[in-house]
C-alpha cells in the first residue's frame, strides 16, 4: 500500500478536528473534535510503525499509550465541563469570557459578580 | 469483506481499494461530526468515524490496536460524551447556535492547513510503500511481547496517570462545600 493513503487520511482527519475545535460553540463538541485530532495522530503512528517495521514497535506502543491518555483526558475534560455547567448554567465556550482582554459591556458584569458571590 | 484476514483474502490492490473506501466513509463521518447541528447526532457520527479508523487499523495489520480502539473509543469515550451531552441538558433537536461566530475563520484555517499538509505529505512520501506481506505486525502476541518487554516502565507510569485522572475526576465532580471552594481557585 502506498504510504500516502494513511498519511493523507490522517492529515484530513486532523484538519477536520481543527475546524471543529475552532468553529464549535458547545464545549463537549470541542472535546469530540479533539478526539478526532488524537485519532488522526494514532493513524499516523500505526501507519509509520508498519512502514518502518520497527523492532520495538514504538508506534503501536505509543498508540496504545495515546488511547489511554485520551481516555483520561476525556474523563477530566467532561468533569471540568460539568463543573462549569453547574456553576455558570451553560457550557458554551463563547459565554465564558471572564478572562477576555476586552470585556463586553453586557455579559462581563454579571459573570464577574457571579464569580465573586459563588 | 473479510477485513480481519486482509492479508490472506485481499490482494495488495484490494487492500488499497478497501482502505480508500473506508477512508472516504471515515472522513465523511468526521466532517458530519463537526458540522451537524444536532448535538447527539454528532456523537453518533463520531462512532462511525472511530469505527472506520478501527477498520483502517485492521487493514494495516494492527489487530490489537484496532480492538483497543473499538473497546476504549467506541465503547467508553462516546458513552462518556453522550452522558456529558445529557448532563449539560443539550437540546435534542436542531440547535441553530451549534457553530460560533468564527466559523469562516475556522474554515479558512482548516483548509489552509489541509492544503499545506497534504502537499507536504504527498511530496515527501511519493516513493514510500508499505509492505504488508509476512506475519501481522500488530497481532496480540506481538503487541503483548513488546509492551511487557520493552515498554513496561511507561506502561506502569500510565497506570499511575489513569489513577490520578480517576481521582481528579471524582474530586472535580463531587458536589459539596469543599469542592465549591476548590472550584473558585
Amino acid at each position: 500500500m502506498h504510504l500516502a493513503y494513511p498519511a493523507v487520511l490522517a492529515v484530513l482527519l486532523f484538519c477536520t478536528g481543527l475546524y471543529g475545535v475552532l468553529a464549535r460553540r458547545n464545549a463537549i463538541l470541542v472535546l469530540m473534535s479533539v478526539e478526532l485530532m488524537l485519532n488522526a495522530v494514532n493513524l499516523n503512528l500505526v501507519a509509520f510503525d508498519v512502514w518502518l517495521r520497527d523492532a520495538l514497535h514504538a508506534g503501536q506502543a505509543l498508540t496504545l499509550f495515546t488511547i489511554a491518555i485520551a481516555a483520561a483526558e476525556i474523563g477530566i475534560g467532561l468533569a471540568i465541563v460539568l463543573m462549569v455547567y453547574r456553576n455558570r448554567g451553560t457550557s458554551d465556550i463563547d459565554k465564558l469570557r471572564d478572562n477576555a482582554e476586552t470585556a463586553g459591556p453586557d455579559d462581563a458584569g454579571p459573570d464577574e459578580k457571579a464569580e465573586a458571590t459563588a | 469483506m473479510s477485513l480481519a484476514a486482509a492479508q490472506g483474502f485481499l490482494s495488495p490492490t484490494g487492500v488499497e481499494i478497501a482502505f480508500l473506501l473506508v477512508g472516504i466513509a471515515t472522513l465523511g463521518a468526521a466532517v458530519v461530526t463537526v458540522t451537524t447541528k444536532q448535538l447527539v447526532h454528532a456523537a453518533l457520527w463520531l462512532v462511525v468515524a472511530l469505527g472506520g479508523l478501527a477498520v483502517e487499523y485492521l487493514l494495516l495489520t494492527a489487530e490489537f490496536v484496532a480492538w483497543v480502539q473499538v473497546l476504549i473509543y467506541v465503547g467508553s469515550v462516546v458513552v462518556l460524551l453522550l452522558f456529558g451531552l445529557m448532563l449539560t441538558k443539550a437540546p435534542i433537536g436542531r440547535s441553530p447556535d451549534a457553530d460560533s461566530g468564527n466559523r469562516p475563520a475556522a474554515l479558512v484555517v482548516a483548509l489552509a492547513a489541509a492544503a499545506a499538509l497534504v502537499w507536504v505529505v504527498v511530496d515527501a512520501f511519493r516513493t514510500a510503500w508499505i509492505d504488508l506481506d509476512g506475519p501481522a505486525q500488530g497481532s496480540t502476541k506481538v503487541s503483548g511481547t513488546i509492551l511487557f518487554r520493552h515498554w513496561v516502565l511507561p506502561f506502569e507510569a500510565l497506570s499511575v496517570l489513569l489513577l490520578a485522572a480517576l481521582v481528579g475526576a471524582i474530586v472535580l465532580s463531587r458536589k459539596d462545600r469543599t469542592t465549591d471552594r476548590e472550584g473558585q481557585r
